[in-house]
């Protein structure tokens, strides 16, 4: 079973369930977990193809760039988290929906 | 470029430049820039004596220069302007330079603080343009410009005093007056045109000697001619306008209205004379001889000083278009000139008494006596010498006494008027219109003298104010006086008697172009006036010593009665003092009638047409407006436009929903598109 499919239905199910969580959750900080899991789903398909479909060096250094870019935009939604909470009281998206004014 | 031409372009443009300057920019030069025109009109004077002494010292009768340039060319006729010098142009353009520039020194003083100064010398350079163009053209085209101009500037000046409802009148009257002329000129000068194609006065001159016109036609177009010489010299039945242009200020009556534009007239007849009919010319010599003698007969009950001088204008313009009109026509032009010398002087005269009547009811602070009435005045002669004798000359001078100029040219005329009866064994009436005159213009001239400076003042009040003119209005008085003594006109024979010298010389009379010859030839002409000198001096002699002893006896001795015969005549005493009606028969026939249909014009214009056509349409456009305006608002507006933005609106509100604010749902939308294009592709 040691095969690139194996890895790719992971990454996918773990994509899948990044997107569910980012679309249902209303805390905001469970979206971020969310998109965490996106793009760890992300970088596990680079370190498959690293491994398997040739990219070889160039996919784990794309992955620790993930990683790195992960931890910035943590960094900055966690600022704009805490903004929200602020102005509204509350981490939950929904009551942050003055765009539809 | 040819030295005529250089100096002739000069003498033409420098006053039409001064104009342009003044009538723009005058008013913030310095001294209102009196100093421009008079400038301007003295270089023309320059240029003029300096053409006139090399006529004298070419001494050539037959001298002529012809300048000219293709003004308009079509494929069917070329007209062609420019410049005709011969010795009548040069002699006009010195008599209009003098005059001129004594106006414009005269001025200086007459016109002195009046708010339009810079206005007034610009009309006076326009009008001294325009006539130089009518002396200089060698077409009928500039002379009919330069006619019409010289009318406007008439007008201007006339109305220059435009807050006298008078003089607004006055000016209205002489333009309109001229304007019936000037068809007349003008239908004359088509004529010309059509039978010879051209305007030129040689190529007009040709075609009548080569018989491109003649007969009735002929006759017809000379006639036209003359009609406008009848409106702007002013003759019966156009007279009416001159008297009252007198409502202008002194110096433009002087310039313009008795020296040189009413000469104007007299002036073309002289150009065309080879060219009019025997039929036309008997007409213009009686229209000039009635005029003569009916201006003369008005002149003696006026008592506005200016009026006496108006009429007696009139009378003499009168005499010169006799003399046309009897063949005599170098006579027409002597007088011509030397009566703009005189007259102008007799008005700048006039004007001096004017002014000092002005100063003296200034100082006395008198409004209502009327300055210019000669009841008023009386004994100015101790007041004012130079003023009286400078009049006193010009009097003699009009009245045809041996050793001034009037005699000479005066004399001319009325042997020529002899030799004319002589001749032809009839128009007898002629010869009474012609000597009559000269023996009541004697009359009422010294009338007016004995009036204004004799016996003792009529006013003693306003007499004792009345101070002499200042300088510069005497110095033209004192140059035309002396250029009214003979010998100016005589050198270099001095025989008072005789007009024979260099003026004889130099310009002589013309062949008749009139093809058949049915005019008589020059040689006959001067062989009958030769004839009939010697009677017509005696006799011309006689009548004004007869005209002077009678005004001595009734102004200065008061041996006869003026009141008594003025009693005894009453008739014919209402007569002159009414100008024989003249204006009031005009104001019935003419204006009243023509007041009339205008009124019935105006009730067809106003109370039919207006009111049914004009006010129809737009009746019916107010209700076509209504129809369109419920289509529009109502249609097109309610129902296309409108609904246009309310769907939109509706739309709006319905897309709204879907912008609900949630980024999740965005994102959802955003995820099921991109499963959507998956399976598409997979597809």
């Amino acid at each position: 079973m040691d095969s690139l499919q194996i890895y790719l239905i992971l990454a996918a199910i773990l994509f899948s369930l990044g997107m569910f969580a980012v679309i249902t959750r209303r805390n905001a900080i469970a979206v971020l977990m969310g998109i965490e899991l996106i793009l760890n789903a992300a970088n596990l398909n680079f370190i498959a193809f690293a491994r398997f479909g040739g990219m070889n060096i160039t996919g784990h250094i794309f992955a620790l760039f993930v990683i790195v870019l992960a931890a910035a935009e943590v960094a900055v939604a966690l600022a704009i988290i805490i903004n929200i909470y602020q102005n509204f009281n509350s981490i939950n998206v929904d009551e942050a929906q003055q765009l539809k004014q | 470029m040819n030295i005529f031409l250089q100096y002739t372009l000069l003498i033409y443009f420098l006053p039409l430049i001064a104009f342009g300057i003044q009538i723009f920019i005058g008013k913030r030069l310095p001294r209102q820039g009196d100093w421009l025109s008079i400038g301007a009109v003295l270089a023309t004077l320059v240029l003029s004596i300096a053409l006139f002494a090399g006529m004298l010292l070419d001494y050539n009768p037959d001298f002529k220069q012809n300048f000219s340039f293709t003004w308009l060319e079509t494929t069917n006729f070329k007209i062609s302007m420019g410049f005709l010098v011969d010795n009548i142009t040069i002699i006009m353009l010195l008599v209009v330079a003098i005059i001129s520039s004594a106006s414009h020194i005269y001025s200086l003083k007459y016109m002195e603080g009046d708010p339009r100064y810079s206005r007034f010398y610009a009309y006076l350079s326009l009008f001294t343009f325009s006539m130089n163009g009518i002396v200089l053209a060698n077409s009928f085209m500039l002379l009919y410009m330069s006619w019409e101009l010289v009318g406007l500037s008439s007008y201007l000046l006339i109305g220059f005093w435009f807050e006298k409802d008078s003089a607004a009148n006055a000016g209205k009257k002489a333009f309109l007056t001229n304007r019936v002329g000037d068809i007349g000129f003008f239908i004359g000068i088509m004529l010309l045109f059509t039978a010879i194609g051209s305007f030129s006065y040689s190529e007009v001159f040709a075609g009548v000697a080569a018989g491109k016109i003649s007969g009735t036609l002929l006759t017809l177009a000379g006639i036209g001619l003359f009609m406008g010489a009848v409106g702007k010299s002013a003759q019966f039945p156009l007279h009416i306008w001159l008297p009252d242009a007198m409502e202008g200020p002194t110096p433009v009556s002087a310039l313009i209205h008795a020296a040189t534009m009413v000469a104007a007239g007299v002036f073309m007849m002289v150009r065309v004379f080879p060219i009019l009919t025997p039929d036309a010319l008997i007409l213009i010599a009686y229209i000039g001889g009635f005029t003569a003698f009916f201006a003369a007969t008005i002149a003696i009950t006026r008592t506005d000083i200016k009026q006496v001088l108006a009429y007696s204008t009139l009378s003499q313009l009168g005499y010169m278009i006799m003399s046309v009109g009897t063949g005599a026509y170098i006579a027409a032009f002597f007088h011509l000139a030397i009566h703009a010398i005189f007259k102008a002087n007799l008005f700048y005269g006039a004007g001096s008494v004017i002014h000092g009547m002005h100063h003296s009811l200034d100082e006395l602070d008198d409004h209502e006596t009327d300055a210019q009435d000669m009841r008023n005045m009386g004994g100015l002669r101790v007041k004012m010498p130079i003023t009286y004798l400078a009049m006193v000359i010009s009097s003699l001078a009009i009245s045809g006494v041996p050793l001034f100029s009037g005699f000479l040219s005066k004399d001319a005329i009325l042997a020529g008027t002899l030799a004319l009866v002589e001749r032809t064994h009839s128009h007898q009436l002629l010869l009474f219109f012609g000597f009559g005159a000269a023996l009541i213009t004697a009359f009422y001239m010294f009338r007016m003298i004995f009036l204004t400076f004799h016996n003792k003042p009529n006013k003693p009040k306003i007499f004792k104010h009345i101070k002499e003119s200042p300088t510069a209005m005497l110095i033209p008085l004192v140059v035309l006086s002396l250029l009214s003594i003979f010998i100016f006109y005589t050198l270099p024979n001095a025989n008072p008697l005789s007009d024979q010298g260099w003026f004889t010389h130099l310009v002589e009379p013309q062949e008749s172009l009139v093809p058949g010859h049915i005019n008589p030839s020059v040689h006959e002409i001067e062989e009958s006036i030769h004839h009939s000198h010697n009677p017509a001096m005696i006799t011309s002699l006689i009548v004004a010593g007869l005209g002077l002893l009678l005004a001595w006896l009734m102004y200065f001795k008061k041996v006869i009665s003026a009141e008594v015969w003025a009693r005894r005549l009453r008739p014919l005493y209402n007569l002159s003092l009414n100008k024989y009606y003249i204006d009031e028969l005009y104001d019935k026939i003419l204006y009243q009638p023509f007041l009339k249909i205008a009124d019935w014009v105006a009730y067809l214009d106003w109370d039919v047409y207006d009111k049914y056509f004009i006010n129809g349409f737009g009746r019916a456009t107010e209700w076509f407006a209504k129809i369109v305006g419920i289509a529009d608002y109502d249609g097109l507006d309610q129902g296309i436009v409108d609904s246009f933005g309310r769907n939109t609106n509706r739309l709006g509100v319905a897309l709204k929903k879907l912008q609900t604010g949630k980024i999740q749902n965005y994102v959802l939308y955003a995820a099921l598109a991109v499963v959507i294009l998956l399976i598409i592709q997979m597809l």
